[in-house]
């Protein structure tokens, strides 16, 4: 684990840095590019500081043993790319049924299917949302640097131990290999899950207002059921009543939902007062604030908005925005943030710049914001 | 001698059973229990780990122990994860011979092949009962289930001979005919730190029972004739069929932490 | 040793498999005429006397349903 200092480093080292920083004891994972350096950084780092490292047989094994190992008090993670990221759907709605901590790294590439495994894209912004079966919300964070890199897996960390829930860091090959100025804080703030208290029984329900539930450890004499099916406070599997499903799923949305206040992060820049406000985030939104910056320059009113957190959307702010600007989305992806910019942005005010592959210069950004002013 | 009841207050949640009338899925649970309350271990140390099916439902929710009911297949690899995160725990996986063998037969190969410590019971009916008796890994060749109505064009695997091969630290087949043997088997594998694998042949009076026009009752006297604890007959061998000394994962894994200066606690 | 022991089935639990009946090395059990509320033919003793307390039934009751104490 790196001391306090500024660091010259490349943005996965700085994801497993920040693993470290925030307390990670137990990591998993399957060798794909572009995220293997995490698990590669990790395998030598982590058992100097008592956590434990496994290389597993599949991504499906790695999402399944991290659920495992959060249920013994251990702060779990693992990374992948789309095609391990498909694989781990199964088990990340495991994990947002059972209201398991973890945290789950997709340094996304150009897809669909194998795609092309070096290029950076954001095609997996939806499925990080809805890839898994049934009716849930989770927190996906959207990285643009090697800071935020480091930054944003601590965040990780404590969002899923302060919610009960799946994390994911939503990262692309653009900032999971670059490799730029990072500092490292000696203070890093750090979240635990909250432990019942005294004669707390109920694990699964609450009647608190955050909606999240104590969790205890495997081993404490609890008699715990953890359960992927439909179940009652106590953890007691109910497949049957109507009751059961509406209270346990609502309560896991309403958990994000009603949280949005504290989960929710964005940069912005003049994007309540500008002609067009530029929409972007992860590498792509690094050359398209740069152009926003020129236009600027140029004497143009042009904002720029990027969601630092990209689930829970910041659908509110997007919907002010649209409401009194022209928007630009600009994205490494076609359909990647797309929808989602749609349903809060009037399409008589939305235009899009997509490209697939590589970053486009910030000129060519700019040349686009003069066509769409 | 251990009693019924004692076994029932101390082990057993949620009955009546929601199996059907003379499933083995109850006598699992009571040779599991058994074996534990015979053990030197406590109860609480114990985490059971399932998947999907009729034998995830053994332990969750009816085994008075820490239970993990998870997704189909993946029950040694989420278990695998419990192992590494506490070394403390006694990790039992219960698990449907389509959910250990089929779907999730990769993490049986790589559990036993990382003999990591944890005690598997492969609950092996020949098929997949809780969908309605499918084929499945297990089916006999030319036998015919729901979707081989015709008899089952494949053949079956032998999971344990697999697992075996893996390099699995204790292998054993038992049935439930076999009940007194079945909780010794079960005593050695909490015993062994390692990989251990018991298969245990298990009636489905409900979905074996239909196609074989057998009760469970029958069945259990099916596996007293043509089992055998001799290997050389043409019989179903029962007993252990692997006992070796390998190096076992958690045990690894917590040296190379302390050698790296870490505390693994 | 038929006043020393008393053989409990619960009815509520029995589902009538039948596995206690064969199983037992005395004939200590039959199938009743009666039906518990599921419908099934439940195991009832019909040769206390007879019972040796090897707990055989106990041991291969698949639902729990049969405890033999002895007073």
């Amino acid at each position: 684990m790196k001391e306090k200092g500024e660091y010259f480093m490349e943005g996965n080292i700085a994801c497993a840095e920040g693993a470290l920083k925030a307390g990670c004891g137990f990591y998993a994972g399957y060798p794909i590019t572009p995220a293997s350096e995490v698990m590669n950084h990790l395998s030598e780092e982590l058992p100097k500081v008592g956590g434990r490292f496994i290389q597993m047989e599949d991504e499906l094994g790695s999402m399944a043993s991290i659920v495992g190992a959060s249920w013994t008090g251990l702060k779990s993670m693992t990374a992948t790319s789309g095609p391990g990221f498909s694989l781990m759907q199964e088990n990340l709605g495991y994990a947002v049924m059972t209201e398991t901590p973890c945290v789950v790294v997709n340094v996304q590439r150009a897809g669909p299917s194998t795609g092309q495994a070096t290029k950076p894209g954001t095609g997996d912004v939806m499925q990080a949302r809805f890839g898994s079966q049934g009716d849930y919300e989770l927190i996906a964070l959207s990285p643009n640097s090697v800071q935020e890199m480091f930054d944003f897996t601590v965040r990780a960390f404590n969002l899923a131990e302060r919610y009960r829930t799946p994390v994911v860091l939503l990262a692309d090959a653009g900032v999971g290999h670059m490799r730029e100025k990072v500092k490292i804080r000696e203070d890093v703030k750090t979240v635990k899950r909250r432990r019942p208290e005294e004669g707390e029984r109920e694990f699964f329900d609450t009647d608190r207002e955050d909606h999240v539930p104590p969790m205890p450890n495997f081993g404490e004499g609890e008699e715990l059921l953890v359960t992927g099916s439909t179940h009652l406070g106590d953890g007691t599997r109910d497949t049957s009543s109507f009751e059961a499903q509406d209270n346990l799923v609502r309560r896991l949305v309403d958990k994000i939902e009603d949280n949005r206040e504290d989960i929710e992060d964005w940069e912005e820049h003049h994007a309540e007062d500008s002609d067009l406000v530029v929409v972007s985030y992860g590498s792509m939104s690094r050359p398209a604030r740069g152009a926003v910056r020129k236009a600027r320059k140029e004497g143009h009113n042009v904002g720029f908005f990027r969601p630092k957190v990209i689930w829970p959307s910041p659908e509110k702010r997007l919907k002010k925005i649209g409401e009194n600007s022209k928007v630009l989305l600009a994205e490494l992806s076609l359909r990647g943030y797309r929808m989602e910019v749609e349903r809060s942005v009037p399409s008589e005010n939305l235009h899009i710049f997509d490209r697939l592959n590589s970053l486009p210069t910030v000129d060519k950004i700019y040349d686009n914001i003069k066509e769409v002013l | 001698m251990l009693k019924a009841k004692d076994i029932k207050e101390k082990y057993v949640r949620s009955h009546p059973s929601p199996f059907c009338p003379g499933c083995g899925g109850g006598m699992v649970l009571n040779s599991l229990s058994r074996a534990v309350e015979k053990s030197k271990l406590s109860k609480d140390e114990i985490v059971a780990v399932s998947g999907i099916g009729c034998a995830a439902w053994i332990p969750s929710p009816h085994w008075r122990v820490d239970t993990l009911h998870t997704t189909h297949g993946r029950a040694i690899a989420f278990a695998t994860g419990v192992k590494l995160g506490n070394q403390d725990l006694e990790v039992m996986v219960v698990s449907g011979d389509g959910d250990c063998a089929g779907i999730g037969g990769n993490h049986l190969l790589h559990g036993a092949r990382n003999n990591v410590d944890m005690n598997v019971f492969m609950i092996n009916n020949g098929l997949y009962a809780m969908t309605g008796g499918q084929v499945a890994p297990t089916t006999e060749h030319d036998e015919e289930t729901l979707t081989t109505p015709y008899g089952n064009p494949s053949s079956s695997f032998e999971a344990a001979e697999v697992v075996k091969a893996a390099g699995a630290g204790h292998v054993a087949r038992w049935t439930t005919y076999h009940m007194n043997e079945l909780i010794e088997e079960v005593e050695k594998a909490i015993e062994t730190d390692g990989f251990s694998f018991i298969e245990i042949l298990t009636q489905c009076p409900t979905r074996t029972g239909k196609k074989k026009n057998m009760s469970g009752l029958e069945m259990l006297e099916w596996y007293k004739e043509n089992t055998s604890k001799d290997q050389d007959t043409e019989k179903i061998y029962v007993g252990t069929l692997s006992k070796v000394d390998k190096p076992e994962l958690t045990e690894q894994i917590y040296r190379q932490i302390k050698e790296a200066g870490g505390d693994p606690k | 040793m038929s006043k020393d022991v008393e053989i409990n089935i619960d009815r509520k639990l029995c589902t009538g498999c039948g596995i206690c009946i064969k199983f037992c090395p005395k004939d200590v059990l039959d199938e009743s005429d009666d039906l518990n509320q599921y419908g099934n033919h439940f195991a009832e003793v019909v040769a206390e006397e007879e019972c040796i307390v090897c707990r055989r039934c106990e041991l291969y009751c698949p639902d729990f349903a049969i405890e033999v104490e002895e007073r």
